[in-house]
């Protein structure tokens, strides 16, 4: 388990070890969608916004 | 058997198939398309893929990235028809209707006049949607015409041209909830009913989920629609009305599922994986399978 810093507010965001790259995780502080760019060592970016054609 | 799969945003989704491909030892490469650029005139460096498995989030993206990669005769779950007619509503209704699906009645209109005018005569109230859109975004249910003029006013005003293609519907009143099928090749595997006390109920708008037993007539529905729009591995969306009519809601290409393992206990990314690997294998198979002349197995691992 890896801690990184939230890029929005500072928060310790916990990684987990089974993490993937592109994975989008949730800062327990702010809220705001994070997105683990690295794994060694671990990073995180703020993820995009929603798109309009984005969906399923 | 070697298998790409198309990420743009690794989901909870997208993980449960990782999961899945690695209980089955089957060497895969998660591809992110942001990075993805093509040599249109280059393809072989694509033809390690046996088969591709699309989990873009970007429908846009997807159909474009498929279109390539089917263009070079890789087999794509699901395939840039699918994307494409699932993706669009207008495509999609066209689909269904062709095949003799039930679904609500809808009119496209290209004016906010010929809109407002196809709208009153449908009657109140109706259903505003974006052709292209998901998760229950932008719906607008439009119970008379004060709010109808003002959304297509909206729509023409704010929204990108896109908005100006009104796609209308006729609004079902759903007893509180729907159902979505989930259809892999020629089988519906597992259903769940999407309750919400509001009238917009897709699970990422809050609508909680539950077991839907497969009826046969949801069964009979559920593969006539996935069969409508190409095939491969969607998640059908229906409505029953108040007086037991069941209709064709829409149609998923690239669906969500992390809360419809638990209540119907299917293995939904086990399943998708299995028909993915069929499609690789050239098994005939409903809707994306094409056989391949050749088939490459690359033993274990993963990438």
């Amino acid at each position: 388990m890896a801690v990184v810093s939230c890029p929005e507010c500072g928060a310790d965001v916990e990684v987990g070890d089974d993490a993937i790259v592109g994975e989008i995780i949730v800062c327990p502080e702010c809220g705001a969608e994070l997105e683990v760019t690295g794994l060694d060592p671990v990073a995180v970016v703020l993820a995009a916004e929603v798109e309009e054609d984005w969906g399923e | 058997m070697r298998i790409g799969v198309l990420v743009s945003r690794v989901r909870v989704e997208e993980k449960y198939l990782v999961q899945a491909l690695e209980a089955r030892n089957v060497d895969f490469e998660l591809i992110d398309v942001r990075q993805v650029v093509f040599d249109l005139q280059a393809a072989d460096e694509w033809q390690q893929y046996d088969v591709i498995l699309d989990r873009c989030v970007s429908h846009s993206q997807a159909v474009s990235v498929l279109q390539v990669l089917g263009s070079w005769g890789i087999p794509c779950v699901n395939t840039a028809d699918v994307v494409q007619v699932c993706g669009d509503k207008v495509s999609t209704s066209l689909a269904l209707v062709a095949s003799g699906v039930p679904t609500p009645q809808t009119r496209v209109a290209f004016t906010p006049e010929a809109a407002l005018e196809a709208i009153e005569e449908m009657g109140y109230p109706v259903v505003l949607k974006p052709a292209v859109g998901s998760w229950g975004r932008l719906l607008a249910k439009i119970n008379d015409r004060d709010a109808a003029e003002a959304i297509i006013e909206h729509k023409s005003t704010l929204g990108s041209y896109q908005h100006s293609i009104f796609y209308i519907q006729q609004y079902i009143d759903k007893p509180g909830q729907d159902i979505r099928t989930f259809v892999v090749g020629d089988e519906t595997i597992c259903g769940i009913t999407r309750t919400s006390a509001h009238w917009i109920t897709n699970t990422a708008r809050g609508g909680q989920s539950g077991v839907c037993p497969i009826t046969p007539e949801i069964d009979r529905l559920s593969r006539a629609a996935a069969q409508a729009v190409g095939g491969g591995v969607v998640a059908v969306d229906l409505m029953e009305t108040r007086d037991g009519q069941m209709l064709v809601n829409e149609v998923n290409h690239t669906m969500e599922f992390r809360n419809s393992i638990e209540p119907t206990g299917v293995d939904i990314p086990g399943k998708i994986i299995d028909y993915v690997f069929q499609v690789g294998e050239g098994v005939p198979v409903g809707g994306n399978g094409r056989a391949r002349a050749e088939v490459t197995t690359v033993a274990g691992g993963q990438a």
